[in-house]
């Protein structure tokens, strides 16, 4: 069964990695890094992005005329996406485990983060019906 | 395999290529070893039977060429030193070169059924022995399975690699059951080939074609899997149902992917050899002593089959046979269809009360399943308000695109008509 593990981030929380001291910013993308390696050493990852900052995210509708109208920036939204990993697990409890273990990410000097993940079931069982 | 070979030369080689395997692990005691040289010796059948013909004893030849290459390989790795031995030196030096090919091949050893045994192994998780006997036993490649289950080739070859690693350090590949574990062995081989069945029979919209592809490999297997254990009468019960249930495959779903429940499919899409073939699997198979759980439910695949229609089809007698089913083993799903069948029978009332005491049952807590079936008795008991709630709550609860959308329909055409 599929997971999609996703790191949801308050605005103005404890992921504001542009200020973090450069070995602290280093610790955690090679805590990333790694992590990603262990999940596709295991045979378990599917795909797993980070996401550019929302100072770059655009709201995007059709116009009457089908065009695409954007909207501004958002540098005020309470949570953004900062990114996600989908995985690929015998159980929920695993998927669990996997989101743990990226919660405990380290963050300023070295700390775990904590951060929480939000983790949902991607739609890709086999239907039940007799 | 190569895409040039004919057709019988391919299946031949696909037949033989898990025995071949089975024998070069029992001798060599090296999973990864023993399947590069297989691989070679399929290779190099696929290039020369073709143009020079086909050996008089294809096993054989297939064996000689595989421990030349293994040979080969553990001489290089000698010569280099390597620190990383194959564990082929606990052969005798001697009998690694000179075993002639035929040695064993005479024997008609139980190889496919003993490969199956090593990679459905219970120490492996579901998902590891499903992609191990993929490769290893349906000689399919890591990047056909890898799409299969729509995951990165990279990662499906790391799975591959550690359940061979699975295989290797625990010694599964050495033992054979003991007498009191053949049965326990026997099912944990018959859950995997479900598993990959289940897995190909979720045709969902988008992934048809794919998915189709591992229910015929579940078939090609339990096939194979009969074919060298005709007295396994469990075998011959999971491969009934396979065929009985893949025969409504063309009704199953509508022209964008959409799920057609049984009540409601056009019969005469059916595939009636399929049909046949599982019935009269079935009806050799069942005389010969107390059925196991997946006889019974080809059996009650048969009687659904048979039927001209919804209607007139024998639910006494599914009623009864999940009644056997359900004395077998303790599972709630099981439970769950014959509520269903109790519906069928003496009406939606009492298999709702019925319903009632399952939804006890903490293994079916916030089930989509649970709340579908009472959707559906609700509607059969003309409580179409209720009926719709509960749809839309098995819904939100199942992680099938194509059944939301169903139970999303059902919801919609009771509450708007």
């Amino acid at each position: 069964m599929k997971y999609m593990l996703m790191m949801n981030t308050p605005s103005g929380g404890p992921y504001q990695v542009a200020s973090w001291p450069r070995e602290d910013l280093a610790r955690h993308i090679g805590f990333m890094k790694s992590f990603a390696t262990k999940l596709g050493k295991a045979g378990e990852l599917v795909g797993a992005e980070g996401l550019a900052g929302p100072e770059q995210a655009k709201l995007v509708r059709a116009g009457a005329d089908g065009k695409p109208i954007t909207d501004g920036v958002f540098p005020e939204s309470k949570e953004f996406l900062a990114g996600y990993w989908i995985v690929d697990v015998d159980s929920p409890e695993r998927a669990y485990q996997i989101a743990a273990d990226a919660s405990a990410a380290p963050g300023l000097g070295g700390k775990p983060l904590n951060m929480s993940i939000e983790v949902r079931q991607v739609m890709s069982a086999p239907p039940t019906d007799a | 395999m190569q895409p040039r070979v004919d057709s019988r030369t391919q299946d031949l080689l696909r037949e033989l290529a898990p025995q071949v395997l089975a024998v070069m692990v029992r001798r060599y005691r090296h999973f990864s070893g023993c399947e590069d040289a297989v691989q070679e010796a399929l290779l190099a059948a696929a290039t020369q039977w073709p143009t020079e013909g086909a050996p008089d004893n294809p096993r054989g030849w297939l064996i000689h060429v595989a421990v030349r290459r293994i040979t080969d390989a553990v001489r290089a790795e000698a010569s280099r030193r390597h620190r990383e031995k194959l564990v082929v030196s606990l052969v005798p030096p001697d009998e690694q070169i000179a075993l002639a090919a035929d040695a064993e091949g005479a024997l008609e050893r139980d190889d496919t059924r003993d490969l199956l045994f090593m990679c459905c192994h219970p120490a492996l998780s579901p998902s590891s022995a499903i992609a191990l006997t993929l490769r290893a036993v349906g000689g399919l490649s890591t990047a056909e399975i890898a799409h299969a289950f729509i995951v990165p080739e990279a990662t499906m070859a790391q799975r591959i690699s550690r359940a061979k690693q699975t295989v290797q350090t625990s010694g599964i590949a050495f033992e054979l059951p003991k007498p009191e574990e053949f049965r326990a062995r026997i099912e944990a081989v018959l859950h995997v080939l479900y598993l990959v069945f289940n897995e190909g029979y979720a045709a969902s919209a988008g992934a048809v074609l794919v998915r189709t592809d591992l229910t015929a490999e579940a078939i090609r297997l339990t096939r194979m899997l009969h074919r060298v254990a005709p007295d396994e009468r469990e075998v011959a019960g999971l491969l009934a149902l396979m065929l009985l249930t893949d025969a409504r495959r063309a009704a199953r779903t509508g022209p964008a992917g959409e799920l057609i429940p049984l009540d409601q499919q056009n019969r005469k899409l059916w595939d009636q050899r399929l049909i046949d073939e599982g019935t009269a699997l079935l009806q050799a198979t069942l005389p010969r002593g107390a059925p196991g759980p997946y006889q019974v439910q080809a059996a009650i695949a048969a009687l659904h089959d048979e039927a001209p229609s919804a209607e007139a089809t024998d639910w006494p007698q599914i009623l009864a046979l999940y009644e056997v089913l359900m004395s077998l083993s303790d599972n709630p799903m099981v439970a769950l269809s014959h509520a269903v069948a109790t519906a069928m029978v003496r009406g939606p009332a009492a298999a709702l009360s019925r319903l009632d005491v399952l939804a006890k049952d903490r293994r079916l807590e916030g089930h989509h399943r649970l709340d579908a079936v009472r959707a559906h008795l609700l509607e059969r008991a003309g409580d179409r308000e209720a009926a719709a709630r509960h749809f839309r709550h098995a819904a939100e609860r199942t992680a099938s695109t194509a059944e939301r959308d169903y139970l999303l329909l059902c919801a919609a055409r009771l509450s708007h008509g």
